[in-house]
């Protein structure tokens, strides 16, 4: 039986190619092959992978193949496939579906490396801050100024607009039920011990995490993928020094001070809440909001705002450090950054709950 | 020139380099004499930048040693490893520039670092290193206003900043036109030659052998290690294995 392929054979015609040759195995059942290709004008490399189908397919129906009018072109390209190539199995394996338990045991095992690697990489920094401390000049406070701003100063819109609008809706949300009692006076009181002690450290530090938090980790997770942090190495700098202690000075500095603001326009937010809509004067608003803070409260909250600082940003130059490949894996490692950081502000909020209970 | 018998400045011995369970090289041994010039060599993806990175200290190896100097930089503490490191320099394959500083504070970074030489005077050594490169006036300039070539060049500035005793390239002339190449092996080869520096260079450039190694070191990805050691004129004559001539005399492999 003659096979005759004429004109050009490109990646354009190959699909009804092949479902030719297809039909033609399903139907014919022929005792040898010869293909024509006398006028077969061009072939690009997927027309030549069609032929190749074609001959394997004919191997596999053990008939035996040949050509004829083969130009040199032809000949040519259909060499450049490399026939070994095709057959070469992944030198990486495919990453198979695993079953349900392993897939739970694996991610045991993952989480106990994380761990071990997130408390190595705290105790490094530790250490390296300590040290920082004892030495001042070794710091560069150039740097420190400079995420003061970025991490502090840039985020003051976002952090002030978020705690008025949460201020206004605890005000309203709680006036709605203690109006019944006649118990307005109190929503100022509830506002106030809610932002201070919970909500503003708490909202401020998500907030940081999400802005800074995943920055410092795309920062330094790029400078992994480019060898630049390779480079501080071998020009004798400590990475952990040179890159995540003013991150996170900066952080520790500013995350408090943001927390103050935020518990301002938190509490500026109920306040209009109770001037404009539940009969209270400024100063009765005041003046009940103020009787209920503690100044150990709110000192107690900038501590943990100060912990959550420290956490925020060296989860985040953990997660950068992390990084290995390719630009896929900074992008991991940012949004890693961040929600690692929520799980950390949430734990340590609540062991601070816990020991400030029993103080 | 004869290197054999000088002092050596870095012994490799029995080097296993693996990324996790990924084994790149194995038992690989040899020395580097102090003033040599040595090339690396051999095709895409061998382990040429891996191995380099193992004699700076970059990573530690599970198995055998890297002398540097007479010290064991694959078991000495940070700190003697960091005294070492300020004798190297080093310019990578992906020519590692800080992203978020100007060239002159890129080159300056080790020196105002490691020494207390006045700020003015750094600034003068940052010029004079730009210059060399032919990179006069670009000190502000951002690495991302760079073209390839023009930061490859930049990266053998930063390399060069603290005068070391020994320089790593890794791939110094790719991205360059013929000019600037050639410049570059002046430049190398005077290092070398009236500065007595070290040099370790990796690279698949012939050009760049054949004009400044005094010797050379073929890698190759099958055999995980060296497959050929000489003079880059002995390897071009080199009949005993088919893939080291066929480098050298820029052929395709036959396979038999
Ligand atoms: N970070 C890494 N993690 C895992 N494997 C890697 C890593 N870097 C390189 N490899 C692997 O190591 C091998 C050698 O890579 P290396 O970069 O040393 O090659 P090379 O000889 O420098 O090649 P080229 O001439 O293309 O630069 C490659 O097979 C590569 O897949
Ligand atoms: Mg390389």
């Amino acid at each position: 039986m003659t096979v005759t392929i004429s004109g050009r054979l490109s990646i354009s015609s190959v699909r009804s190619f092949l479902a030719d040759t297809k039909t033609l195995f399903d139907t014919a059942s022929p005792s040898a092959l010869t293909v024509d290709v006398t006028d077969l004008k061009s072939i690009d490399s997927a027309g030549a992978l069609a032929m190749l189908e074609l001959e394997e397919r004919a191997r596999k129906a053990s008939l035996p193949v040949s050509y004829t009018g083969m130009s040199h072109e032809v000949r040519s390209v259909m060499d450049l496939i490399d026939r070994k190539a095709l057959a070469h199995p992944p030198i990486h394996p495919e990453k198979t579906v695993s079953s349900f338990f392993e897939g739970v045991g694996e991610g045991c095992v993952d989480l106990y490396r994380d761990f071990v690697a997130v408390m190595t990489f705290l105790g490094d920094l530790i250490i390296t801050l300590g040290r920082s401390f004892a030495h001042p000049r070794s710091v560069r406070w150039s740097e420190v100024t400079f995420y003061m701003k970025k991490a502090g100063i840039e985020a003051l819109p976002i952090v002030g607009l978020i705690s008025v609008l949460i201020g206004l809706i605890i005000a309203f949300m709680s006036s709605l039920q203690l109006k019944q009692f006649g118990a307005n006076m109190y929503v100022a009181a509830l506002v106030g011990i809610s932002i201070v002690k919970e909500l503003g450290p708490m909202m401020t530090a998500i907030i940081v995490a999400g802005r800074s938090g995943s920055a410092f980790a795309a920062e330094i997770g790029t400078m992994m993928v480019n060898e630049e942090v390779d480079a501080l190495v071998t020009m004798g700098f400590n990475p952990i020094q040179f890159l995540a202690v003013p991150k996170v000075m900066a952080a520790m500095v500013v995350v408090p001070l943001l927390t103050l603001y935020a518990m301002m326009f938190g509490i500026l937010g109920g306040l209009v809440v109770g001037v404009t809509g539940l009969d209270l004067t400024l100063y009765t608003y005041l003046n009940q909001t103020f009787e209920n803070i503690h100044l150990r409260d709110l000192i107690t909250s900038l501590v943990k705002s100060g912990v959550f600082a420290a956490l925020i940003a060296g989860i985040g130059c953990q997660r950068g450090f992390q990084v290995s490949g390719g630009a896929e894996a900074v992008g991991e490692a940012t949004t890693s950054a961040v929600v690692s950081a929520i799980f950390l502000i949430v734990a340590a909020d609540s062991a601070f709950a816990v020991v400030l209970h029993y103080l | 020139m004869e290197y054999n018998n000088r002092e050596p400045v870095i012994v490799v011995e029995n080097l296993l380099a693996a990324y996790d369970e990924n084994v790149i090289l194995r038992d690989v041994s040899f020395r580097v004499a102090r003033g040599e010039l040595l090339a690396i060599v051999g095709g895409s993806g061998c382990g040429k930048s891996t191995l380099l990175k193992y004699m700076i200290g970059l990573y530690r190896a599970r198995r055998g040693r890297v002398v540097i100097n007479g010290v064991d930089i694959m078991s000495a503490d940070e700190d003697i490893l960091n005294q070492q490191r300020l004798g190297i320099g080093v310019l990578f394959q992906s020519n590692a520039l800080i992203g978020s500083m100007t060239l002159a504070e890129n080159i300056s970074l080790p020196l105002k670092e490691h020494t207390d030489l006045e700020p003015e005077f750094i600034s003068r050594i940052v010029r004079m290193k730009l210059g060399m490169v032919h990179l006069a006036g670009y000190e502000n300039h951002q690495p991302s206003e760079l073209s390839g070539g023009m930061k490859k060049r930049a990266g053998f500035a930063r390399a060069m900043a603290m005068d070391p005793t020994i320089l790593f390239f890794d791939e110094p002339s790719a991205g360059l036109d013929p000019v600037t190449a050639a410049e570059l092996y002046e430049l190398i080869q005077s290092m070398n030659r009236d500065m007595r520096t070290t040099i370790i260079i990796v690279t698949h450039d012939l050009n760049l052998v054949f004009a400044v190694a005094d010797r050379v070191i073929m890698l190759d990805a099958e055999k995980q290690g060296i497959i050929a050691e000489g003079s880059p004129l002995a390897l071009r004559e080199w009949e005993d294995d088919h893939r080291v001539y066929d480098f050298f005399n820029r052929r395709k492999t036959r396979h038999p």
